[in-house]
Parts: structure tokens; sequence; C-alpha cells
């Protein structure tokens, strides 16, 4: 029973279906003779597998745009010799960072040592699970949907507290605290800037999130209804990834590199990979919540009417899925590129600094906008989701 | 057995076990720290029993509230007073012990005859993902006052750790009646509680 609510793919009945590989891969398998459980036995990892290269190769991607867009910036050329532009040097940089030596530090607590970056990555690999790439193109679509996000981000400050702890240095330890004081304050106004936007779709799920916006193109995007929400889930993702201006966890003035000081080879990439992934985890999640997600600039259903086909056929649900795919990773790298551009044109912030601008100033916003949003739900339910 | 319900059970195993033994290190164990990351261990797997439930709006918020909030905290009290000091031996450890074990066996004792002896009833069907809508209804109406009492329980404790934590910023130091030096405190010219006399 668990089983089957946790892969039953809902669609409302008012959106066309779109493609349904499940359904379609079932029933190919049943035509075999296989019975239905053991076709979705079969189905299971597959998406998963799928997600999780999807993951790894936009980890790759971010960093060789990091490395060649910093190099833009400081008027460097930077990566160009393994492979075209450099492209094939992530590769490299994860190649080497495999065959180092694993170095556990004498007097660390080696078991924590070893628990602390698989807890880190972890939570941030599971939340790819809410992540739609189209209608029914997700893993799962569970019912808490962006609550499963939250909730799951809310476990990662512990796994930065064991491995700052467990290095068993002055600068992890100091490191580690940090990372999870800064988790903890972003956390409640993003939980509330997305708060306002599941107060508009009536729902959790990133599939409704996505539905809500997708009457008249990009005019329905939450962006337009959100913009405060917006700014407010962007400010706090980049300081839940940790990257610049927030990156006092690792400030390498004031303390090396904070709970990664001790860490080599394996163990490192894990923090490397994880703030990655999930890097591009909060760019994909800005655009479900506020940039349309998978929906084209103008409805697909327009265009498919212009073109006089029907959505239903086959092509056309091609078509709109592959443009949907396209659609959500090219709003997610837009965003991505600008978390790289700021990473490499602001100053860091003071860390009285940061935990002012989330508790003065970023909660009580986010309260406002909370309020502002019911109100005008109750005022215009037409345009703000009734 | 389908392969979804031997699923179900094996995970059903593997939470409790992990409950049980977990539970049993958080008290046992004296390393006060691998105590509380255990804690988080037996939250998160309460967590997955919720999941086999189909609670999973209440399994979201078990790992959002508890092992989120309550246990990150609990390790940051740990980690920031993080003191290496000897504490003196207890004397009669041997006898609190056993007498705390002793009360510890009675309990469960009871408690495996309550769950032996009372007829349990077939609980209505899971309502699977309307859950959230439907605890979002009751918060709203019938519960209402529970829910408010619960945050009013969390405002005085608010102000109360506020209230211990800027105990400096009085004028003067209630216990020796001494002027307390402010120019110790951040901000001290704006005064935050009590009889601040005009400087």
């Amino acid at each position: 029973m668990l089983m089957v609510t946790f892969l039953a793919t809902s669609a409302p009945a008012l959106v066309s279906p779109g493609l349904d590989l499940e359904r379609s891969f079932s029933q190919a398998l049943e035509g075999f003779g296989l019975s239905e459980q053991a076709a979705r036995l079969i189905w299971l990892p597959l998406p998963m597998l799928l997600v999780l290269v999807a993951a790894v190769v936009g980890v790759l991607v971010t960093v060789w745009l990091e490395r060649k867009i910093s190099a833009a910036v400081q008027q460097r050329i930077g990566p160009e010799y393994a492979g075209a532009l450099g492209v094939l040097q992530p590769l490299a940089d994860g190649l080497k960072l495999l065959v180092k030596e694993d170095i556990i530090p004498a007097r660390a607590d080696s078991l924590l040592f070893t628990l602390g970056p698989v807890l880190v990555v972890v939570p941030v690999i599971l939340s790819w699970l809410i992540v739609p790439f189209g209608q029914n193109l997700l893993i799962s679509n569970v019912g808490v949907g962006i609550f499963l996000w939250i909730s799951l981000s809310s476990v990662q400050p512990i796994g930065l507290l064991m491995s700052g702890y467990a290095s068993n240095n002055k600068y992890s330890l100091l490191g580690g605290l940090r990372a999870a004081a800064q988790s903890i304050s972003y956390e409640i106004p993003l939980a509330l800037a997305v708060l306002a936007v599941v107060m508009m779709s009536n729902s959790l799920s990133t599939i409704d999130i996505v539905d809500q916006q997708t009457g008249v193109g990009i005019l329905s995007w939450n962006i337009w209804r959100q913009p405060v929400g917006f700014l407010i889930f962007w400010i706090c993702a980049l300081a839940e990834c940790e990257r610049l201006p927030f990156d006092l966890p690792e400030a390498e003035e004031e303390l090396v590199a904070g709970y990664q000081t001790e860490y080599a080879g394996m163990k490192f990439a894990l923090f490397y990979l994880g703030s990655y992934i999930n890097l591009v985890l909060s760019a994909l999640l800005v655009s479900v919540l506020y940039l349309g997600g998978w929906g084209f600039p103008l409805p697909v259903e327009w265009l498919a009417g212009w073109l006089g086909q029907s959505v239903d056929a086959p092509l056309v649900q091609v078509i709109t899925g592959a443009t949907g795919i396209v659609m959500t990773v090219l709003k997610a790298y837009l965003l991505v590129f600008i978390a790289i551009l700021l990473r490499w044109t602001t100053p860091r912030v003071r860390i009285d600094q940061l935990l002012d601008l989330g508790w003065k100033f970023l909660l009580p916003l986010a309260l406002v906008n909370l309020l502002v949003t019911a109100a005008l739900k109750l005022a215009f339910p037409v345009a703000f989701g009734g | 057995m389908t392969i979804a319900a031997s699923t179900q059970l094996i995970c059903f195993l593997v939470l409790s076990a992990v409950v049980v033994l977990g539970a049993l290190g958080v008290v046992l164990l004296s390393n006060i720290v691998y105590s509380a990351f255990l804690l988080g261990g037996v939250f998160l797997a309460v967590a997955g029993l919720y999941l086999l439930l189909n609670a999973s709006f209440v399994a979201a918020a078990q790992v959002l509230v508890y092992v989120g909030a309550v246990n990150v905290l609990i390790l940051f009290a740990i980690m920031l007073v993080n003191k290496k000091e000897d504490l003196a031996p207890i004397p009669g450890l041997t006898l609190r012990r056993l007498l705390s074990g002793g009360v510890c066996a009675g309990l469960f004792a009871l408690l495996t005859r309550v769950v032996l002896t009372t007829p349990w009833a077939e609980g209505p069907e899971p309502i699977g993902e309307d859950a959230t809508v439907r605890i979002g209804e009751h918060l709203f109406t019938d519960y209402l006052l529970p829910f408010e009492l619960a945050s009013v329980l969390l405002l005085m404790a608010m102000i109360g750790a506020i209230v211990l934590a800027r105990r400096d910023v009085q004028a003067v130091d209630p216990g020796t009646g001494e002027i307390a030096d402010q120019g110790l405190i951040e901000k001290a010219r704006t005064p935050l509680l009590v009889d601040q006399p005009p400087s």
C-alpha cells in the first residue's frame, strides 16, 4: 500500500495528461506476460537512476560554468586544455578527488567523520524526488511535495554539525556551528515564502504549483504575483546553499575552510558535490515555484492550436515533453548563472549582518508577504487562486 | 504475499529495530554527543514509521520539527558548552542504576500488559494524501484553542529565553547590587528591560 500511494501519479482532470512513460512502460512489460507488480518493480529504479545521473551531470556543467564565468569575471581564460573550452575539466577534477588518499585525522572521531558528509549529501539527493520536468516527468508526485524538500533540507545541518564536531578542530567546529545557525535562520523565511505560493495554488504538490501557472504563458508565472516572495526565496536559497555572499561557514580568511578543513579525497568530494547539487536543486525549485516550471512562455496548447495539431497527438506530446525539459533546465541554469555572477562580484557579509538580515529583515518581510497574499487571495480570487 | 506487502513488512522491521536500538543507545551511551546524534536517528525512523502508516504530512513535519529544529538545537547546546571536565563520582551509583532499571522494567511490563490485553479496534481507513487538508481544517476549527495555546506556550518560552539571555542589560546587577559594566554590552544606551538611569 505504501508503494501504491508513493508511486501513484495523479494528474488533475483539467490539464492534459501529457506523456505518461510509466504507464506505457508497464503496459509494454505486461505485454510480455509480467505481472503488474513485477513491471512496477522494474520501472522503479529507472527514473531514480535517470534523475541521479541528471543531477551529477548538472553538477559537472555547473562546475564548468563556475570556472569559466569566474575566469571571465576576472579577465582570465579559465580551463581550456581538457576538452574543447575545457568542458572535461570538472570530470578531471572528479577523477582526481576519486583517487586521492582518504585521510582521517588521528584524533578525529572516525565514525562520525565518515557519516557527516553522507548525511549532507543524502537529503539533497532525496529532494530531487519532487522536481518535475513535465506533467508526469518526475520520480514521485507525493502529496506533501515542496514540504518534503523543506523538511529534508533541515536534516543537512546535522551532517554539518557532525563533521564539524568529528574533525576535532576548532575551525571545523566553528564552521559547523555557523552552518547550522545560518541554515536554521534562513529556513524560516524560505518556508514562509513557499507558503505564500502554496496558498495560491491550494496544494503542496510541485505539479499542481506549476499547473496553476500555465494559464496564459509567461504572464501567469508566479513571479509577477509574488515578486517579494521570489526575492526572499532566492536570497534564502543562496544562504542555504552557502554561496557567497553567504558563505560564512567556509570563509577561508577566518576559518580555513570551515567544516571541510580536515576532509580530503572522496569525503571532500561529497561536500563539494552536495553543495553544487543543492545549488542546481534550488535553481530548479525557483523555476518551479516562480518561473512556471516546465511551461513555455507561450502556452503549448495555443501553439498546437495555431499549427492545427491536436494536443493529444503522439508527436505533439513528445515535442511538448522535450520542450518542458528544455525550459525547466534553461530557467534553472539562468538562475545558476546569476548565482555564479553574484558569487564572483559580491563581498561576504559578517555573521552578525547575516543573522540580522535573516531575522530582522527577511522574516518580517516574509510574514507581511504571506499576509498580503492571503488578503489578495480573498479580494481577487480569480488572479490569486481562490 | 505481494511485493508491496513484503516491502512494507521489511521496512517496518528495519525501522522498528532502528527505533528500539537507537533509543537504547540514547539512554545507555556515556558520550552525550553520540546520544544526541542517535536521537536524531530515532526521530528519522519514527518519521519512517509515519510514512508506512500513509501519514506523509506528519512524517515530513516530524522530520522538520524534531530532526531539523529540536535535535539541531540540542546538538548546538551540547557543542557550545563542550567542556571537558571530570565530574565527581556520584555516591551509590550502582544502587541508583539498579533502582532506575527496576522502575523502567516495571513500566515496560505494565505497557506490555496494556498492549496485550487491550482489544485494539480497527481504525478508519488511512486517508493518505488528503490528510494535509484534513489536518488544516481541524487546526483551524475544533482544535483551534489547543493550537493557539501551544503557540502562546512557545511565545512564553521565547520571552523567557530573551530575559535570561539579556539580563545584563539591567543597570544594576540584581545579585550583588553593583552597577553593571554597560560598556561590555552591545547598544547599552538603549534600555531593553528595566530601570536604566539616564546618563
